[in-house]
């Protein structure tokens, strides 16, 4: 019997076979740091006497504390602002590049790693983040850890893991226009909850997988953990090295073609079987939105609040009660009058240079509508370079939207960036829990296109809506 | 690492599924740098409301929490299990544990029991009926016990092995640190390096 691409990359990482119910030793090739999950590894590593063992397969960067506004200015709050200080003395004392505020590299983890080219095919790659799934849209087995990992890592460079077992998403079909790679992913943890994917690494395939970009890859793999997978990914083909060719970090001359030639052996193979097989058609696909307090809880943008009566799992019940008691929403309500105050269109998600051109070309000729406050973050500072130099700054600005610098911003409550209690967003980010983009705020989870157009409309929209709306952003009567 | 083998507590009833990272502490606690003291950060929404179980007695002392499926999903944060621990409690009951959740709590110590459903659902009458009834956890029997009350947990033997032994995972790997140095020589040269462009 053949083996799935999680497979090969996995079993090409075994450093050591585990015994019985001992786990395998696996190698990893590439383990991103940032400022939150890695000062009490460091500690460890200095308590211990050990070195940090491959500082040449580890890189580091700022991104979640940081601010996105009066980046030239110490950071104000002082507890973020120590994390920040600590992971630069770590990394000055044991030698880890780091790319830090100020750094034209600087950006999200997630963001930042693909696009100096250190993530390639095959690889495994590790981060003390739950979003490091992203990486497997370059087919490489990548996954979150906690901080007692991020430590083993860094001592040994090789983590003690059971195989995941694999699941087949396969999208047909084609997506229509007006509909995007945030709109597969979230109809895929609709259709199988924040738990379906749990001890699983998802392998998305299928015809409208491979007609998808590399960026708009990584948004569906990003969110592989909010449907419960540790990993998510999809085979290399030469979209993906089109993408890494004459990247920073990319093999070059007879090294790519090497590499290359290796990569194309990372399919699954067509005997190979997987432990589940989940369905979907992309050309019924229509733009999501999420209504309640886990990613789970979204439905197209055509459809209502959901009524928890009609619910008939007890425990999916109760849990649809508290969202929308939280959410503040009344069943029945069409989603598309839902009133946001707040568009939030970046994150490791949605904060790529496609996402902000797709919400740029949407706005283009509108305005933010009165009472609404757009804030557009991108992703990494050479993602803000490139969108500078397409205009693309000036048409948020001119409709009215904030600019800001490269972090993670409002897809957590961690730095500046934070709803109020009582605020609504759309948000292009990844998790739309309670409290999640700051204290008693409220989070609606969609695609740079919804997001632009709700910036627009100030209620949950698609670009389509936009037709019945003049430029003034005064809204339609549809 | 402490090694676990048996505990004995009063047991917390939580009748919520999903109980993600950002709930079990928000991100606006982790920004310390040391490993302890992250209890204030423990359910900090949840517990600004008097109602919430851990605001009442005798549950507030509990160490046993019983929780719906699907415990601990989202962020890798450890901090969770960090603030879990540091509040008091050394074990948390589900039918369904987030994956990276489990992989930290069995760093730290913190037992993830797993339990059937309907026996979560027969712990919370109990625990609401009888509030500060003591819950045991035998990790060497892999059971769960409370009054009459009785129930097999599932974990992981290896997992297990590691938390009755308290052992410590970097020694472990690094009794095959020679294993490690023939993989890494054996690499090919056009993998990734941070440090060469």
């Amino acid at each position: 019997m053949g083996h799935t691409l999680a497979e090969k990359v996995w079993n090409s990482h075994v450093v050591r076979r585990g015994d019985g119910d001992e786990p395998d030793l696996l190698y990893i090739d590439l383990h991103l740091v940032h400022e939150v999950t890695s000062p009490q590894a460091f500690d460890g590593l200095r308590q211990a006497g050990r070195p940090v063992r491959r500082v040449d397969l580890t890189v580091a960067t700022e991104d979640h504390n940081v601010p996105t506004i009066d980046t030239e200015l110490p950071i104000a709050d002082p507890v973020s602002r120590t994390q920040v200080e600590t992971l630069r003395r770590n990394c000055a004392e044991f030698g880890v590049p780091l790319y830090q505020m100020g750094h034209d590299e600087q950006g999200i983890v997630h963001v930042i790693g693909p696009q100096l080219g250190l993530t390639q095919p095959g690889t495994t790659v590790v981060c003390g983040d739950s979003h490091t799934s992203t990486h497997g849209a370059f087919g490489a087995m990548a996954f979150g850890i906690g901080t007692s990992e991020v430590e083993h890592v860094l001592a040994t460079q090789t983590l003690p893991l059971k195989p995941f077992k694999t699941m087949a998403i396969n999208v047909a079909g084609s997506l229509r226009a007006g509909v995007t790679a945030k709109d597969i992913i979230l109809a895929v943890i609709a259709k199988i909850g924040t738990g379906g994917g749990q001890g699983y690494v998802l392998e998305y395939r299928g015809s409208a997988i491979e007609e998808l970009s590399m960026e708009a890859r990584m948004t569906v793999c990003n969110m592989s953990i909010e449907a419960g997978a540790r990993a998510g990914l999809i085979a290399p083909d030469e979209t993906t090295f089109a993408y890494l060719k004459g990247r920073k970090h990319a093999p070059r001359g007879a090294d790519w073609d090497a590499a290359v030639e290796a990569w194309r052996q990372l399919r699954t193979d067509d005997d190979a079987v997987f432990d589940a097989e989940v369905d979907l058609d992309a050309d019924d696909l229509t733009p999501y939105v999420t209504w309640g307090t886990n990613p789970g809880q979204g439905l197209p943008l055509s459809e209502k609040v959901p009524d928890p009566e009609r619910i008939a799992d007890e425990n999916e019940r109760a849990a649809a009660e508290k969202a929308l008691s939280y959410m503040d929403l009344k069943p029945g309500t069409p989603l598309r009058e839902i009133q946001v105050d707040t568009v939030f269109l970046g994150s490791c998600t949605n904060g790529r240079i496609e996402d902000l051109r797709a919400a740029a070309d949407v706005l283009r000729g509108h305005k933010v509508a009165t009472g609404v406050r757009m804030l557009v973050v991108p992703g990494s500072m050479r993602v803000r370079e490139a969108a500078e130099s397409e205009g693309l700054h000036e048409v948020f600005l001119s409709a009215g939207a904030e600019w800001r610098s490269a972090g993670c911003s409002m897809c957590l409550g961690m730095n500046p960036d934070q709803l109020k209690p009582g605020e609504r967003s759309a948000s292009t980010s990844n998790r739309n829990f309670e409290g999640r983009q700051g204290k008693g705020g409220r989070t609606h989870l969609v695609s740079p296109l919804v997001a632009a157009a709700t910036a627009v409309r100030g209620t949950l929209s698609s670009p389509e809506d936009l037709l019945a709306v003049s430029s003034t952003g005064t809204a339609g009567t549809d | 690492m402490e090694p676990f083998t048996k505990h004995t507590g009063v047991g917390v009833p939580l009748r919520r599924s999903n109980v993600d990272t950002d709930q079990i502490i928000p991100a606006v606690y982790l920004k310390r740098v040391s490993k302890t003291g992250f209890e204030d950060g423990l359910f900090a929404a949840w517990r600004q409301d008097e109602q919430f179980i851990l605001n009442q007695d005798p549950y507030r002392a509990g160490s046993v929490l019983v929780a719906g499926p699907d415990f601990g999903t989202g962020s890798s944060r450890e901090h969770a299990v960090w603030a879990l621990a540091d509040y008091g409690f050394r074990v948390v009951i589900s039918a369904r544990f987030a994956d990276i959740f489990r992989g930290n709590a069995g760093k730290q110590g913190l037992l993830a029991a797993q339990c059937e459903q309907h026996d979560v659902e027969q712990l919370w009458k109990l625990l609401e009926a009888e509030p500060g009834t003591e819950v045991t956890v035998d990790l060497r029997e892999r059971l769960v016990t409370a009054k009459e009350f009785t129930a097999p947990f599932g974990i992981d033997d290896y997992t297990r092995w590691r938390l009755l032994e308290g052992l410590d995972d970097i020694a472990l790997t690094l009794r095959h640190a020679e294993a490690i140095d023939s993989f890494e020589a054996s690499r090919p040269v056009w993998k990734p390096s941070t440090t060469l462009a």
